[in-house]
């Protein structure tokens, strides 16, 4: 029998690695000095998170002083985006983005709507990539940001942001990419993207939670969104989260020295997790594509069904899993992606994430198959819609 | 979260179903904003002595259509009339109050199926 629960949410957060807690535990209450101390117990904090810097910097491929440490990923691509529309809002006022980003790009495009910029969204195909044609249409004179994830959280889609990168290079425009889902997953070589910014994050990697950080190429101006003492070079105030700081540059380090391992063990587990809901569970359709796919991902909707009662219904069975249905976000809106893709409301509503880890095994994998064509079934036989839309047969 | 009663309930629905020829049938929501309910009675001398449901919906919107229609067997039309969703809701010993609105549809689900009966009957 299988050890339940059994946990498929990776996307939304990881545990934090045995190797990473380790290595931070001294950094809460013996090594405890601030960093912008002058005396030993200063310098003892600072050497921890210069190392830091230095390690997260060669993985991703930047010089130390263009990486700098915030919150998470939230705070990083609300810095990139408000601290170059801020800085750069004399050259022109225009910003793209794709319509799939995180909530924390779409309520800060929000943001700067209000404030007199003007934001443009590119267009997606029914898989979520980045239509990077339509994009070239949309740039304009006074265009000064162009931003998409690297790689989306819902649907798994890896964008193709080193051709995005080109676009904006050739018109002289700054480009971002969000490499939070990405970051020590894929390859994230910034010198290969070409992006001039990329938002990283911590939890994600199975390294502690608020913790992240933003790769700003060196020659870029951009604005402070928090300010303060003399942190981050005079970039970004608040006391430095030194335990967290070590606890994400160890997990990456961790998360890129398996990284081929990990992409090989979790996206196999993933494509059996896929190819068997496909054969057992009638009316289904899997969101984002088959390639180019994040490996951990597997997003579904569930026709004639609503997604928070079958993720209530997993959940009761010892699974944890994600749903973009508006009932479970707590918002009135079904997932703005699963919308943005093309899907009709009530396929959104119908949608689950399963987002697999290193640590997840193929029983576990067996069992959510079975757990949820039950569950699935059960919900269909209680739905109204099912009726309307005619017979379903089960394997 | 759910409380214990809404888990039980939700495991294990009551009156999941349409009644045959049924006296009154109603249907409220859409899946546009991801609720249907549907709610059939079977009514004699304006008593109900049975009600099904059929529903689209998160788990406090099948738990209450599994109550409500518990609820009503054996009311008075005019009884039936009165419930209210927060009746339905207490009886259930509560929903998280983001739940709250998934509760309206049973109510409205019930009204809607008499209103059907009455126009049958009067018609």
């Amino acid at each position: 029998m299988v050890k339940t629960p059994i946990y498929f949410d990776h996307a939304a957060t990881t545990p934090l690695c045995k190797e990473a807690l380790e290595k931070m535990t001294p950094y809460f209450s013996e090594i405890f000095g601030n960093p912008n101390s002058q005396h030993v117990f200063g310098r003892e904090s600072v050497k921890a998170v210069d190392e830091a810097r230095d390690t997260i910097a060669k993985i991703i491929n930047c010089k130390p002083n263009e990486l700098y440490f915030t919150s998470g990923g939230t705070e990083s691509d609300n810095w990139a985006f408000r601290g170059i529309a801020e800085a750069y809002s004399n050259k022109g006022k225009h910003l793209i983005i794709s319509p799939l980003e995180h909530a924390a790009m779409l309520s800060t495009a929000k943001a700067l709507v209000k404030e007199g910029f003007e934001v443009d969204y590119m267009k997606v195909d029914s898989e979520g990539f980045i239509d990077l044609e339509h994009l070239k249409t949309l740039i304009r004179p006074d265009t000064i940001f162009i931003g998409c994830m690297l790689a989306n959280n819902e649907v798994g889609t890896i964008e193709p942001i080193k051709e995005m990168a080109k676009i904006a290079k050739e018109h002289g425009i700054i480009s971002f990419t969000d490499a939070v889902q990405a970051a020590g997953v894929i390859k994230t070589d910034v010198k290969e993207l070409g992006v001039d910014l990329m938002s990283m994050s911590s939890h994600k990697i199975y390294g502690p939670k608020g913790c992240g950080a933003l790769y700003v190429r060196n020659g870029i101006k951009i604005n402070n969104l928090i300010n303060g003492g003399h942190q981050e070079r005079m970039k970004r105030g608040g006391t430095t989260n030194v335990p967290a700081i070590v606890g994400f540059a160890e997990a990456f380090k961790i998360a890129e020295r398996e990284r081929e391992e990990n992409f090989k063990y979790v996206s196999a587990l993933r494509d059996k997790f896929i190819n068997r809901v496909i054969n057992e569970v009638p009316y289904v359709k899997l969101n984002g594509p088959r390639e180019n796919r994040l490996p951990a991902n597997a997003d579904f909707s569930f026709e004639y069904i609503e997604g928070e009662s079958i993720l209530f219904s997993l959940d009761l069975a010892g699974i944890a899993v994600s749903s973009g249905s508006a009932c479970s976000s707590g918002s009135l809106e079904p997932s703005h992606v699963l919308l943005a893709l093309g899907l009709p409301e009530a396929l959104a509503h119908g949608s689950i994430r399963f987002s697999f880890g290193k640590h997840n095994t193929e029983e576990e994998i067996d069992y959510a198959v079975d757990v949820l064509r039950d569950s699935v079934k059960k919900l269909r036989e209680m739905s109204p819609l099912f009726k309307v839309e005619g017979e379903i047969k089960y394997v | 979260m759910y409380n214990e009663k809404v888990i039980e309930v939700f495991r294990n629905p009551k009156n999941v179903g349409e009644i045959e020829n049924a006296d009154g049938v109603g249907t409220v929501g859409n899946a546009s904003c991801g609720d249907i309910m549907q709610i059939s009675l079977k009514i004699e001398n304006d008593i109900i002595v049975d009600a099904k449901f059929k529903t689209f919906g998160c788990t406090a919107a099948i738990a209450t259509s599994s109550t409500a229609t518990e609820m009503v067997k054996g009311m008075t039309i005019e009884e039936a009339l009165k419930l209210t969703n927060k009746r339905v809701v207490e009886e259930l010993g509560g929903l998280p109050s983001q739940k709250l609105h998934c509760s309206v549809l049973a109510e409205e689900a019930i009204k809607k199926a008499i209103e059907d009966y009455l126009a049958k009957k009067n018609a």
